[in-house]
């Protein structure tokens, strides 16, 4: 039996490691997969806390957070699409104009 | 030893995976030889006829074509990503066939009881989308790691084609689900068994027409066969994804094709042809079906041997003959009465697999290609809508029926 | 034994993998790694007996959306430069913030798991789920899915008419 507290840790590591990778890289579709690396260690956290406490609210919203995980990426997927077609770049510190 | 001796299911698990692993990728080759010699009698030709009498031989000499040829890799191509992405196509399409049950017979090996499937997985329909849906990787990194125009091409275009056939794939099954209360393949099959009327077969196919329909062409799409072959349409990708491969890689992909059919041909079978249920009722009137198991293979030995008659060569005289005796004396060891129980479930689960490939070579020898843009529209626009409207009659269906009418729903 | 054995094996891809995804300066490369990160995960749900999780977490999270970005990073494969200086100019300033992330993660971590107020051990009566899951989601969270559902098809019109290529004024004659 694995104490609940490994898989918590476990979920801090990969947070931080989601935060260190948005706040340090610039190209806007690495940004993106740190959200997502984000997301899923909330996940992991939701999913400890759902055994431990024998509760399965905890997965009922781990299935929301991959819905809003998804519409994040179909909107933001676009979005960067039409960035590289008009702007011809990736790098989030050269889009920083309200308008084209 | 103690490894094992600690858990002897670990030693039956490899012993079953290296059974299923040999049986499959035999299958496999010989699948390619069965296509080659039915496509060619669809085209008034003969197929492969040189290698071996009526080409039987040809999949070893392919095979070993594969194994010596030189593996090309073309310059600037991500070396990492471009040898990985075969054997992850292959290894996904194999882990596969892990899941599915051949049988409801239990054997023993080495003592321990087991079932007639590699793992008893309780989610096995789930775990089996979720393996095809990790199949789109190996053809979108194969067709971006080779580094040229037409693989990445056929890589983008069979990725797409891919995640949009998963949908209604998935989506043509859930009437199927409802029906039987599970995702268990063992249970979904469970509630198949008994007979209309005393002799038509409670299958899903008569309820789930629609959605049997549904699901082999989404399947064939998944699959990327013809007609739906655009990732690989020769006359405008040179081959898709696999442009670039050659030697054993190419063969990888190969492979994992044909595996990838014969597992939508299993998932048929089990979802919608009642799995290992015999279409005829085995007690009263009927209780010599038992033995059609036997009549097949001896017939066939039979058949085999006068075929070896006709041969004027020795060689082949002999594969023929070797093959006959083979399959006679198969044919005797299954009417054994201790063996005879164990062989009906395989025999009739084996029989629906094999038509329903027979029906994916049939459908290629027959229909022209799709063009891109038709085969999207298709997929979105017709099959989509028809799958989901599916879903939503047998979820009325099974309410209504679960809560004895609308006064019930209502209430 | 085996417990801490899978645990380890899934953690330790885990956070190798998510170490990758942020160093590696090829994007399809960091989405491979994220990828692996995800299955990893996928594993450790099972291990927590959130078998219906395990099996969502890769049909949809690895089989859908990390195809899309997949997709995505095959279809732009521009900015050579980003390739050669991977790191943006904020750095202090991100180095501040990771450093007070970290700083709370660490006091966290050193509350230890008593401090959430967890019951000591976790109950056995967790399994099989996947029905369990469904009854919660479609009795007690009905309308927080109703609104999801939504949420997904506006993204979804949203993506498609971002995506639209829009036609150039004259071309149209």
């Amino acid at each position: 039996m694995v104490s609940p507290s490994y898989y918590l840790t476990l979920s801090a590591i990969l947070f931080g490691l989601g935060v260190i990778g948005f706040l340090f890289k610039r190209n806007i579709i690495t940004l993106f997969m740190s959200i997502e690396l984000m997301l899923n260690a909330v996940n992991l956290a939701f999913v400890t806390f759902s055994r431990q406490w024998g509760e399965l609210s905890g997965q009922v919203y781990v299935f929301f957070v991959i819905i809003v995980a998804a519409a994040e990426a179909a909107v933001g997927l676009a979005i960067i699409l039409l960035l590289a077609r008009n702007r011809q770049t990736l790098n989030v510190e050269r889009i920083n104009l309200l308008k084209l | 030893m103690t490894l094992f001796e600690a858990y002897p299911l670990l030693l039956v698990a490899l012993v079953k995976t290296g059974i299923l692993l040999f049986l499959a990728l035999t299958a496999v080759a010989y699948l390619s030889w069965f296509e080659r010699k039915v496509v060619g009698h669809i085209q008034s030709r003969l197929g492969p006829y040189r290698v071996g009498p009526h080409g039987l031989l040809q999949p070893l000499a392919d095979g070993l074509k594969f194994l010596f040829k030189e593996g090309v890799e073309p310059q600037g191509a991500d070396r990492l990503v471009y040898y990985l992405a075969p054997f992850l196509a292959l290894s996904l399409a194999l882990s596969g066939l892990a899941v599915i049950p051949f049988g409801p017979a239990e054997i023993e090996i080495f003592g321990v009881r087991t079932t007639l499937a590699v793992a008893e997985v309780e989610l096995g329909l789930l775990f089996l989308f979720a393996i095809t849906a990790l199949g789109v990787y190996g053809v979108a990194l194969a067709g971006w790691a080779s580094n040229s125009k037409y693989a990445l091409m056929g890589g983008l275009r069979s990725s797409a084609q891919m995640i949009s056939y998963e949908i209604s794939l998935t989506l043509s099954v859930i009437g199927v689900v409802l029906l039987a209360g599970s995702f268990n393949l063992r249970e979904i099959v469970a509630a198949q068994q008994g007979y209309w009327f005393g002799a038509v077969p409670r299958w899903f196919l008569l309820p789930q027409l629609v959605g049997f329909l549904c699901y082999f062409t989404s399947a064939i799409a998944e699959t990327n066969r013809a007609p739906f072959d655009l990732p690989e349409a020769e006359t405008e990708l040179v081959a898709g994804f696999h442009t670039e491969y050659s030697s054993f890689q190419f063969a990888m992909f190969f492979m994992a094709e044909y595996t990838a059919m014969v597992i939508a041909s299993c998932l048929a079978t089990l979802l919608f042809l009642g799995g290992w249920e015999s279409p005829l009722p085995t007690t009263g009137a009927f209780a010599w079906t038992v033995y059609l198991p036997t009549v097949v293979l001896g017939g066939g030995g039979a058949l085999l041997l006068v075929d070896a008659l006709r041969h004027h060569r020795g060689f082949a005289r002999g594969v023929l003959a070797l093959l006959g005796a083979l399959l006679g004396g198969a044919a005797w060891a299954v009417a054994q009465p201790m063996i005879l129980p164990l062989v009906q479930g395989p025999f009739w689960f084996l029989t629906k697999v094999f038509l329903l490939l027979f029906v994916y070579v049939w459908v290629r020898g027959t229909l022209p290609r799709f063009r891109y843009d038709k085969l999207m529209a298709f997929g979105w626009k017709v099959l989509l809508p028809v799958a989901t409207l599916n879903a939503l009659v047998t979820a009325l269906v099974v309410l209504l029926r679960e809560s004895g009418g609308l006064a019930g729903v209502l209430r | 034994m085996v417990e801490q054995f899978t645990f380890y094996f899934f953690a330790a891809l885990a956070v190798i993998s998510a170490v990758l995804v942020v160093t590696v300066r090829n994007a399809v490369y960091s989405a491979v790694f994220l990828i692996t990160t995800l299955l990893a995960t996928a594993g450790i749900f099972l291990q927590l007996r959130a078998e219906f999780l395990f099996v969502v977490q890769i049909i949809l999270y690895v089989g859908g959306i990390m195809v899309l970005f997949v997709f995505v990073v095959m279809l732009v494969d521009l900015d050579v430069a980003l390739r050669q200086v991977q790191f943006n100019r904020q750095k202090w300033v991100a180095l501040l913030v990771v450093l007070a992330v970290a700083g709370q993660l660490v006091f966290a971590l050193a509350l230890g798991s008593e401090a959430l107020g967890l019951p000591a051990a976790a109950p056995e009566s967790l399994e099989p789920n996947t029905e369990s899951v469904g009854l919660r989601l479609f009795e007690s969270y009905m309308l927080p899915f109703e609104i999801a559902s939504i949420l997904l098809l506006v993204a979804m019109i949203g993506a498609v008419l971002l995506g639209k290529r829009q036609k150039p004024p004259r071309s149209e004659a």
